[in-house]
Formats: C-alpha cells, structure tokens, sequence
C-alpha cells in the first residue's frame, strides 16, 4: 500500500475523471487536474470565485465548476486548456449545477427551484423545464444516460417528467400517489423507477419506464417513513432503509419484501462476525522507544494505533438516544451500498454512528459488523471487488473484505483527518479527503 | 336364687361377688382358698356357715358404712335386743309392701324368721342397691359430661361469638371499602369519560388542524407558486442582469452526430426505444425466469424420481393387499404420468405442468402418509417393546452377570497386558528395574495381605482356643465335683451296708441337690455295671472310672457342645471324617489320625492344655 504525498484542496473536491485518467481538484478558485499515476500537474485552470461544485463531464473532456453565491458557472477542456465557457445565471440564482449524461449540456436550477436550465454547448439552445420540486432527490439519471426523470410540483400534487436526454424531448409525464414526494431513482437497467414519499408516509411506488405503475409498498404507517433507498447493481434488489432502523428488500419480480434487516443493538447471530476496532496507546517513557517511534513513524506519533479485534457473541453495540424532539433526529438507516457484484450490502443506522453493517445477500442474513471506536463518516465499495473502504474521522483508513478487517494508519504529517473516501473507477486506488487536504492511497491491501 | 340350705355357700359366695372394694375382695379369695383346704379336711356345712356369717358381718357390715355413712347408724338404732320381733314384723311389712317374699313364715308358735327368704331379699335389695348406685353413678357420668359438655358448648359459644364479631366488623370494614372503591371507580369513570372527551375533543382539533394545515399547505404553495411565477416572469422581463452564456467555441456531440430537429418522427423514434429496452428488459428477465423454471422442474423431477424409487421397494414388505393392489395402479398411473410428463418437459405447456406438479403433489402425499405409517409403526414397535419389556430383576440380574464378566475380562487384559510388560521390560534395564520394583512391591502387598488374613486366622484360632480351654476348666471343675459327689456316694454305698444309712441320708440329697438333674441322671446308671460302658460310648466325660480326671479333646467338646452330631467314634466312616475334616477341624483331623485312640488323644490335649 502506497500512500502519495499530501496535497491541498478546498471544499472537498476532489474527483477522478470518469476514464480514471485524471485527478481533479480545487484549491480555491484554482482548479488542479493531474494524471493519477505520476500525480504531476497537467492543467490548471484560475477560475472567478471560489469554486463550491465540480464535476467530470461523462466523457473525461470537460470540467464544470459552480459558483453558486455568484451563480456563476465555469467549464473547462482538457483538450483545449484555452477552451472557455462561462455561464451567469444572473439575478434568478443557482443552488445546483450538473451534467447531462452526454457532457454536451449543463442543467442549472435556480433559486427558489423556480425552473432548471438546459445549456447545450454544442448549440446555443437554452431549455426551461419549470415547476421543478425541492427534494431529497429531484433529478435522476438512467445508468445508460437515455431518460432524465424529474420530480415536480404542480397544483400541491407531484408529478415525474421523464425525459431523453438526447434532445430533451418529454417522454412521458405522469402524476404520481405520494403525498409529498421525496426523491426518484433509476434501476440500474433503466427500465424501473422508484419514487418515495417523505419521512411522513412511508411509500414506495415502482414506476416502469413508461409511467406504469408497477407496485407500491408500504411496511408501515403513522411513523416516520424512508430515509434511505438503493438499487442492487444487478436491478435485482431494492433495499430501503427507514426511520424504524430496519432495511427491507424488496424482489423485482413480484416487488413484495423479500427480507427485512434489522439492526439491534444486542448481536446474538451466530453466523455473523463483529469486527471492533481497538486502540493502542503508544507507550510513554521509554524514551528510546519514543525516539525510535518518532523517526520511523514520523507524524503519526501522537496518533493512536488501533487494531481490529473479533468479539465473541454476544455484542453490545453502543446505541446514542436521539433526541426526538429535534428536527432530523439521527435515528434510522441513513446510508446503504450494495457491493458491485450484488453479494454484499453495507449499511449504517445513525443511532449507532459507529457501526457499519455487511450484510450476505446470498444469504440474506447478517455477515459482519464493524463496531468503530468513532462515528463512521462515510464508506465505499470498491468498484470492482467486494471490498469496503471507511473512514472515520481520524487519520485512519478501514477496509473491510469477506476475508478480514483492517485499520491502517495514514503516514501523512500534521494529523491529516480522513473525512471521506473515494475509489478509483479501476479499484486500484483511493483518494483520501482530509479537511483540506488529500491523500491517494495506491493498490490498497497490497 | 338361694333355695335350700345347701347353696348356703354358693350364695354367700356370689354375695361376696357383689362387695367390690378389692381389699374385701382379697379376703374373699382368702376365705375361698380356706374354704378350700378346708373343704378338703371336710368340716360340718353348719359350722362353716356361721363362721362365714361372722366373718361376712364382721366384713360386709364395715363396707356400707364406708360407703354410706348416712344410711348405716339409723341401722344400727333401728333394731336392739328388745324389738327384734316388732323390727322383723315391721321388715316384713315394708319388704312385703316392696313386694318382696315375706321374711316370715307363720307357724304354731309365732312368726318365725325365714332364713331363706332373708337371703334371698337381702340378695335382692343389695342387687337393687347395687343397680340403684350404679345407676347413680351412670348418672353422675353423665352429669359431669353433661357439664363438661356445657362448659365446652358455652365456651365454644363464646368463641364463635367472637368469630362472629369479628366477622361482622370485617364485613363492615369491607363494605367500607367496597362503597370507597365504587367511589373510586366511579370517579375514575367520570375520569376516564372526561378522558375520552378529552381525546376526542383533542382528535377532532387535531384533524381540524391537519385540514387546516394543509388547507395553509395548499394555499401557502399556490402563493408560492404564484410568487415563483411572478418571480420568474419579472426575471424574464428585467434587463439590468439577465442570464449570459459565452462560449469560445461550440463543441461537437459527444456521439459526433448533429442534432435532429424536433419532429413526430423522432417522438415516435424516442417511443420506440423506450419500449425496446423495456422488451429487453423483459426479455432477459422471462428468459431468466425461464432458466429458473427449467431448474425448478428439472429438480422436480428428480426429486420425484427419487421418491418413486423410494417408494418402490416398499411395496412388496407393505402388509395387506388392498395397499398393494392401490400402490400398483398409482405406480403404474405414477409412470405414465412421469413418461409424459417427461416427454412434456421440453413444451412446458399448461397440461404438463399440471400434470407434473400434480404428480408430485401425488407422490409427496404418498410419501408423507407412508412416512406417518412408519412412524406410528415405529411407535407401536415401541410401545410393544415397552410392553414386552423384560422385568427389572432379569434384567438387573443380566447386568450384573455381564459386570462381572467385564470385571473378569478387565483383570484377564490387566494380567495380560502385565505379562506383555514383563516380556517387553528386558529392552530397558531402568524400566525394567521400575517394573520389577513394582512387581516387587504389588509382591509384597499380596504377601502382606496374605500375612493378614493369617493373622486373622490365627486370631480366630486363639479365640477358639480360648473358649476351648474356659470350656475344658468348667468341665474339668464339674468333673473334680462329679469325683466328689463319686466319691461321696461310693462313701454312702459302703456306708449303706453299715447301720448308719439313715443319718447320711439327709446328706445325700444335699449332695444331689448341689449337682444339676443330668448329674443326678448321671449317677443313676453308674450303679449297674452293664450300662457303663454305654454311657461310656454315649457321654464325653463319661470314662472309665479307673481313668484319672483328663481334659476332654476338642471333638469331644464339640459334641457336648452339639457342634457336631452325637456319634461313636468307633461308627464314624472315614467319609464323614473327611467331610468333618473339609469344614477345617483341626482337632478332629487329630484325634482320627491317631486311629481312634483317645486315651493318646487326650493325653496329647491334655499336655497341650497343660501347657496353655
């Protein structure tokens, strides 16, 4: 495993190019793109204000970066370094910049959700798709880059507009049975959308492509609803993940449940392991040690070494009381992720931040559990093996595979503090987000 | 009761009877036992009478007076020596007016005293006395439980009394609390409805507000969405900072085709490609599903397979003929069915998989009721098994034989495996030396424990010996005493042809006296010489009188002691004695090998006495 040299970056942006040639990120209101192996700076682009957004176009030859306080938003060619483009959404405001999935257009929504902007950069044409609604998820994009399905609101009810991406033509609008409609999402093969309510009604409805509804499901009511949702990548699976810290799967032959995973906060399955990360303190007052610690171990002498330890069943995982009577209580299946080749499914129950849940979809039973010694701020799939990647704050790096756990300690000076993760498209490597700084750690595990 | 004089005494006697103070009662028998003795020296009835008269009223008379001491002195002065004939008149009179027998018979010279008559009212009025003071007595019992009775019925009264005051107060206590409870419930019904019209009242604000909500929801959004409007159209219509886009260039489509314009054609084009990916996705999907089933039924089909060869070889071991004869058609439908629907498989048509799923269903019933057959089958063997169980102590019995054939299995493998040890051991001298030390020792423990048991043994041959020679000194103290008494009496037999055989008579029996009744039997046949030497033969310590006084040998002692039946040296079989000699006896092993000669044999026990 070989970590590189820490660079600057602001605001969390960082991303690698779609073909996994290039490293993007921002400094400012200076935008860096290097090449991920070398890590030498091939462009770099001044842009007018700090940039908030960035974002590859699908194709690897263009970057978006928004400036949403100015409403301002820059793209750049990277075959092109003198290339330009500039659009200032003037007075009507921007909260939302992004890509078409063909990378020739750029959607924009104003201020207020008053409408979304349409901007080709092969034409001069502008399209307005109004009544856009303000939700959890509003716009979703078919995996193929074909249909565009949009959430609006018209006349206090919801409506999804599916649209071709190819020349925006509306392919299909139709009302839908949600009493106010949190987000939409694309099956991976495009041909089912699911469209959930807001943390009020629990619902799901499945739409097919062409605005049939295919089935509706609730497991509940009178209690807070969904806060979650995510497609097996084989379209197989639907998992939803609700306020009750239960996620429940549904088929997609007959879209009934076809398993319900709960997360308690005692484990007693036999069938599972718990993995729980414990620290070492280094040992003070052997000064030759400290000193030996400090040359070979550099700045990662104050930091506490940890380990991975398996619990014998039964465990107790530590459970926070959320405070109800706040709004967005941190109870419930806030985040879930399938693993690439369908077998896995990791999921996280924000009254228990510190543990992350991996689940047999084989099986469909529970298949380990990693009790973290702080809240786990954000984990990965690698895209191509049934690897998981997490972070937890600290200058730690977790992985988890079918074959074990571990905690590995960034080398990297003056605490750098993984705030997130993200993998390489080829799985070969991970950028490690720090506050404002990155890390890329190549062929992990190693 | 009392007729003639002769029954004077019977009388008198049962009148004695009836006078229950045991001292008396003691004097009565020691009258009888008088009357007795004298009864046998035969004295005159007469005398007997009168003295038996004085004697009952010197006796009797006492009895009432102790007993009722009001009644007797107005006796006493009833009759003196002077109104004998007025007192017997006035007796007569008043036993008469009882209804009694007249005391008096009239003759020439007066009224004369009927002495029979007499007894017999005396008899009767004791009787009644008797009756009447037992009847006091009945009564009295009965007063006394009658009023212990009482004493316990008024306290069990009080008692209850109180119970029931007790009982009355804990009622009231609880109808007290019953009336507060009811208080209670009530107040907590008016609650509970005050509750209810709480909630519903509340439910109803509830719902009024949630209309309300979202009636303001409604509006608040249309002016919302009114203000976006206008928000937007002012944003259109303003020119100071409108929406501006440069671009250096236009770049090309990302797929290197120019766009089309907007027509019908490309709508129905868009259609068109919606629908072919949802015909692919269902395409893939009913050709996976396809797969499955294809799957599915291939397992159904050998699961069938399966349980039709199970099946099958049952049916031969099935009892009764009606299951054969149904299990045969079903099989043969079973194979139609199976050749069908494997011919079918392929069509997977609606028929065939009817047919194929209701096989199955068939075949699984089957299987199952064949499965339950054999399980109550298997019950019923149990519980014929349990029926037929053998008993405990067969059992128990069985066990403990086949215990002790392991135990004998365990030691023959030990004693092996010791001897494998021992032939192995020479390959290592120190092992060897440990074994051997061992062997030595286990050596010695079976020595030791021999050594023990011998001591034992010897302990009990003390013991014995012990008895034996406390037995020979008794016996030889009775025999220094039966040589005196000899003595004595061969001492009287001379003296008995002397004149002075009366006077040492008295002494004679003195001396008998001293001996027990065999010693006396004893002497008896001594005197004829003909029956010595049977009791020779017969008795132990009988021997020859010239013999001197010896201790008798063990035997001997054994037979005086009846250890051993009472035989003849002379008869005894060398069988017996080796039989004798099996049970261990020593001293008897002896006296046999030494032929019977018991002069030798008592010699040789007596010196061993002697030494002891």
């Amino acid at each position: 495993m070989n970590f590189s040299e820490v660079f600057k970056q602001s605001n969390q942006l960082c991303r690698v190019s779609p073909d996994g040639k290039y490293l993007a990120t921002c400094v400012q209101y200076r935008l860096v793109v290097r090449d991920v192996n070398t890590l030498q700076i091939l462009h770099l682009y001044t842009c007018l204000d700090q940039i908030v957004h960035m974002e590859w176009s699908s194709d690897s030859l263009f970057i978006l970066c928004a400036m949403y306080k100015r409403g301002l938003v820059q793209v750049w060619s990277l075959e092109q370094p003198d290339w330009y483009c500039k659009i200032d959404e003037g007075s009507i405001g921007l909260v939302s910049s992004r890509w078409s999935p063909d990378g020739r257009h750029i959607l924009n929504t104003t201020e207020f959700h008053l409408r979304v902007t349409v901007w080709s950069l092969c034409t001069k044409a502008v399209s307005y798709i109004k009544y856009p609604k303000a939700c959890q998820k509003g716009i979703d994009f078919s995996r193929d880059g074909c249909y565009m399905a949009l959430a609006e609101r018209r006349d206090c009810r919801d409506y999804v507009s599916v649209f071709v991406c190819d020349d925006w033509h509306l392919l299909r609008h139709f009302e839908t049975e949600t009493q106010d409609l949190a987000g939409v999402e694309w099956s991976p093969n495009g041909c089912v959308l699911a469209v959930w309510d807001s943390c009020l009604e629990y619902k799901v409805l499945l739409y097919s492509l062409d605005g049939r509804l295919l089935s509706t499901f609730s497991a509940y009511e009178w209690s807070l609803g969904i806060k979650s949702l995510a497609w097996s990548p084989s379209s197989q699976f639907l998992a939803i993940g609700s306020y009750d810290g239960k996620v429940r799967i549904l088929n997609h032959i007959t879209w009934k449940k076809v398993t319900e995973f709960d997360h308690p906060a005692s484990i007693n399955n036999t069938k599972a392991v718990v993995y729980k990360e414990v620290e070492r303190k280094p040992v003070v007052g052997s000064a030759d040690l400290f000193i030996q610690q400090r040359i070979t171990m550099g700045s990662t002498l104050f930091n506490t070494q940890s380990k991975y330890e398996i619990c014998p069943l039964p465990v107790q995982v530590p459970v926070v009381k959320p405070d109800l009577d706040r709004a967005n209580p941190k109870v419930g299946v806030s985040s879930m992720a399938f693993s690439s080749d369908n077998r896995y499914l990791a999921t996280k129950n924000d009254n228990m931040a510190c543990v992350v849940w991996v689940w047999d979809m084989q099986r469909l039973g529970l298949l380990a559990v990693l009790e973290q010694t702080s809240a786990v701020r954000c984990f990965q799939w690698d895209p191509r093996r049934p690897r998981l990647a997490l972070c937890t704050g600290n200058a730690k790096l977790y992985l988890w595979s079918p074959a074990g756990c571990v905690s590995v300690q960034v080398p990297a000076e003056g605490g750098f503090q993984v705030q997130s993760v993200t993998w390489h498209c080829s799985g070969d490597s991970l950028i490690l987000l720090g506050k404002e700084q990155l890390c890329l750690v190549s062929h992990p595990c190693r | 009761m009392c007729t003639t004089s002769k029954d004077y005494t019977g009388a008198i006697e049962h009148l004695f009877m009836f006078l229950d103070a045991p001292e008396l009662q003691n004097e009565a028998e020691d009258v009888n036992c008088w009357w007795e003795i004298k009864d046998t020296s035969c004295s005159s009835s007469r005398y007997r009478i009168s003295s038996l008269r004085q004697y009952s009223q010197s006796s009797v008379l006492p009895l009432p007076m102790t007993r009722n001491p009001y009644t007797m002195p107005t006796i006493s002065a009833f009759c003196t020596e002077d109104n004998v004939s007025e007192c017997i008149s006035y007796i007569n009179q008043e036993v008469s007016s009882l209804g009694f027998p007249l005391l008096c018979t009239e003759s020439n010279n007066g009224p004369e005293l009927n002495l029979v008559a007499v007894l017999n009212n005396v008899y009767n009025l004791l009787q009644l006395h008797r009756r009447c003071l037992q009847t006091v007595e009945e009564i009295e019992v009965e007063q006394v439980k009658s009023n212990s009775n009482m004493d316990y019925l008024q306290l069990s009264n009080t008692r209850l009394k109180d119970q029931l005051e007790l009982s009355k107060r804990e009622n009231t206590g609880l109808l007290e609390r019953e009336r507060q409870l009811q208080l209670k419930v009530k107040s907590l019904h008016n609650c509970l409805k005050n509750e209810k019209e709480e909630v519903q009242k509340l439910q109803s604000i509830i719902a009024s507000r949630a209309t309300q909500y979202n009636h303001d929801m409604k509006r608040k959004e249309r002016e919302f969405g009114k203000l976006k409007e206008r928000l937007n159209q002012l944003l259109i219509d303003k020119k100071d900072k409108k929406q501006t886009f440069e671009v250096l260039n236009y770049v090309g489509r990302s797929d290197g085709k120019r766009s089309l314009w907007k027509t019908g054609k490309t709508e129905a084009r868009h259609e068109g490609e919606m629908y072919k990916t949802l015909l692919n996705d269902y395409d893939s999907r009913h050709k996976d599903l396809l797969m499955e089933n294809a799957e599915l039924k291939k397992v159904l089909q050998q699961m069938k397979r399966d349980m039709v060869t199970i099946l099958r070889p049952r049916k031969p071991s099935q009892s009764g003929e009606k299951h054969d004869d149904s299990l045969e058609q079903t099989s043969s439908e079973e194979d139609e069915v199976c050749d069908s629907s494997r011919e079918s498989l392929e069509l997977s048509c609606e028929h065939a998989r009817e047919q194929l799923t209701n096989s199955i269903r068939q075949q699984w019933r089957r299987l199952k009721s064949h499965v339950e057959r054999l399980d109550s089958q298997a019950s019923l063997v149990g519980e014929r098994a349990n029926m037929n169980a053998i008993p405990k102590e067969v059992h128990e019995e069985e066990m403990d034989r086949l215990k002790l054939e392991i135990q004998q299995y365990k030691d023959f493998i030990h004693t092996q495996q010791q001897l494998l040890q021992q032939l192995n051991s020479p390959c290592d001298d120190e092992t060897a030396s440990l074994l051997n030390d061992c062997y030595m020792q286990e050596e010695k423990e079976r020595l030791k424990e021999d050594w023990k048991s011998f001591e034992e043994k010897r302990k009990n041959f003390e013991a014995e010996r012990k008895n034996f020679t406390e037995a020979a000194i008794r016996l030889s103290h009775e025999r220094k005493a039966f040589e005196e008494d000899r003595a004595t009496w061969l001492k009287h037999q001379f003296l008995n042809l002397t004149p002075f055989g009366d006077q040492m008579k008295p002494q004679m029996s003195k001396s008998q006296s001293a001996l027990s009744g065999c010693a006396e039997s004893e002497v008896r046949p001594m005197s004829t010489p003909a029956k010595l030497n049977k009791s020779l033969s017969h008795t132990a310590f009988s021997t020859s009188r010239a013999s001197p006084a010896k201790t008798p040998s063990t035997a001997d002692l054994y037979r005086t002691h009846c250890l051993i039946p009472e035989k003849s040296p002379s008869t005894i079989h060398p069988k017996q004695d080796s039989s004798i000699l099996r049970n261990g006896d020593v001293p008897a092993q002896l006296r046999h090998v030494n032929g019977g000669a018991n002069c030798r044999a008592y010699t040789f026990t007596g010196d061993r006495n002697g030494s002891i």
